[in-house]
This record gives C-alpha cells, sequence and structure tokens, in this order.
C-alpha cells in the first residue's frame, strides 16, 4: 500500500518525528511503500544538515535521511515546505542564492517544494498519516 | 476510520471531542500522552464502552515509557509499530486528533 506521512513540529522538542519515524520504518519494513513525507510548519527543523546530537542521542535528520525514502527517478520525498522553511531560515542553495543569504542548510536526502505536493500525496497514496502537536 | 489520540485528557479534550464525533465503526489508538487515558482509575471510564467493543488501541512503547503497563484498563489492546501500519492499512482514512 501507499502511504504519506505530514510532520507539524520539529525534532527533539516533541514526539511527533520520532513516532512518525518508527511508523515509517515500520511500513517499509512491512513492505509498504512511503510515496512521500511532508515537513510543514516547525516540522521543516527535521530537514537541517546542520543538526549535531550528542553522540549518545539519536540524530534524527540522519535517521529520516537513512530510509532513503525518494521516487522512482531517485529525488529525494522527503519534502519541506518551502513558505515555512524560509520564515524558519531553513534554505536550499537554489533559495540561498535567489534570497541572497550565504549559507544553505537543508540535508541532501530533502528537498523544498510548495504545498501542491502535500495535496499531491494525499491523492496519489492509499493513506495519509498526520504526525504532529 | 482509525482516530488517533495523542493527547492526555488532563491536557486537552481531544479524546472527547473524538468521542463526541466518532461512528460506531470506527477505531480509537492512543498514542503519545494519549495513553495515559488507557491508565485504569483515570479517564479509562470515557473510553470503556468502546474497549469493551474491542475498539480501542494503544501504542505499547508509549504505554511502557510512561510506567502504566500494569494498570492498564480492561480490554484495551496494544499494539507496537507494526501493529500501528496495520491499523492505518485496516481501517481507511486516518484522522489525528492533536
Amino acid at each position: 500500500m501507499k502511504i504519506s506521512i505530514q510532520i507539524n513540529e520539529g525534532p527533539y522538542q516533541h514526539q511527533a518525528s520520532d513516532t512518525a519515524y518508527q511508523f515509517a520504518k515500520a511500513a517499509i519494513e512491512k513492505g509498504h511503500e512511503i510515496f512521500r513525507v511532508f515537513f510543514y510548519h516547525d516540522g521543516v527543523n527535521n530537514a537541517s544538515r546542520f543538526t549535531v546530537p550528542p553522540q549518545d542521542d539519536r540524530n534524527v535528520v540522519n535517521q529520516w535521511a537513512d530510509l532513503d525514502i525518494k521516487d522512482a527517478e531517485g529525488n529525494p520525498e522527503l519534502v519541506v515546505c518551502v513558505a515555512a522553511a524560509l520564515r524558519r531560515g531553513m534554505l536550499d542553495e537554489s533559495e540561498a542564492s535567489k534570497n541572497g543569504v550565504d549559507m544553505n542548510n537543508i540535508h541532501p536526502a530533502f528537498r523544498i517544494s510548495g504545498l501542491g505536493q502535500l495535496i499531491e500525496a494525499g491523492i496519489q497514496s492509499d493513506r495519509l498519516v498526520v504526525f504532529g502537536d | 476510520m482509525l482516530h488517533t489520540v495523542n493527547k492526555s485528557s488532563f491536557e486537552r479534550n481531544s479524546l472527547q471531542s473524538c468521542l463526541n464525533t466518532i461512528d460506531d465503526t470506527s477505531v480509537i489508538l492512543l498514542i503519545e500522552d494519549g495513553v495515559i487515558s488507557a491508565a485504569k482509575n483515570n479517564n479509562s471510564s470515557m473510553i470503556a464502552d468502546l474497549a469493551t467493543q474491542g475498539r480501542v488501541y494503544a501504542l505499547k512503547g508509549d504505554v511502557e515509557a510512561r510506567g502504566i503497563s500494569s494498570k492498564l484498563a480492561d480490554n484495551i489492546k496494544l499494539v507496537d509499530y507494526a501493529g500501528f501500519v496495520d491499523l492505518v492499512v485496516e481501517h481507511g482514512t486516518a484522522v489525528s486528533w492533536v
């Protein structure tokens, strides 16, 4: 079955991202397809490649990246909402240069896109499960 | 339909809102702080009828993390994350009460 996930909260402040990760991992282990994970609101903070938790703690960002959720062409299907991301200082290379910012911080396993990607995930998937506060 | 509730009923009334709204075929899965409502002598009366009908589940890891495994209300079914996935697959649309 095709399943998509929406995450509305950032890592280390709320259980949403952890629960969603364990859910996604279990779904993949059961042979289901995670079509897309959409990071919305504070959830965009799950995509920062600058995240450096203590060594004995889980790395939420890398955990998501390691699930290797991609489409058939190899594009990441960990999708970060552009408006929510830019507000919070989360930028990829293209958004950084477009907005005159000298740094970018989106992990390469994620990509920035628009809200249409969430709607499309809802249409293309058999199920959409929301995790938030 | 599957309804997930992730808040303790001490914090928010999302469980009550959910119970007021759902139809006779829906099931509830308590996750995160929502599992507090699965403890006996708390708000377990809220979900007792549904639990008797076998329609209340709680996420095992979250129940254990909050130390309420030994005082779970009657007829609450524990599931792991794989069981969570099965509930999503079996019950169609998943609604998250937050």
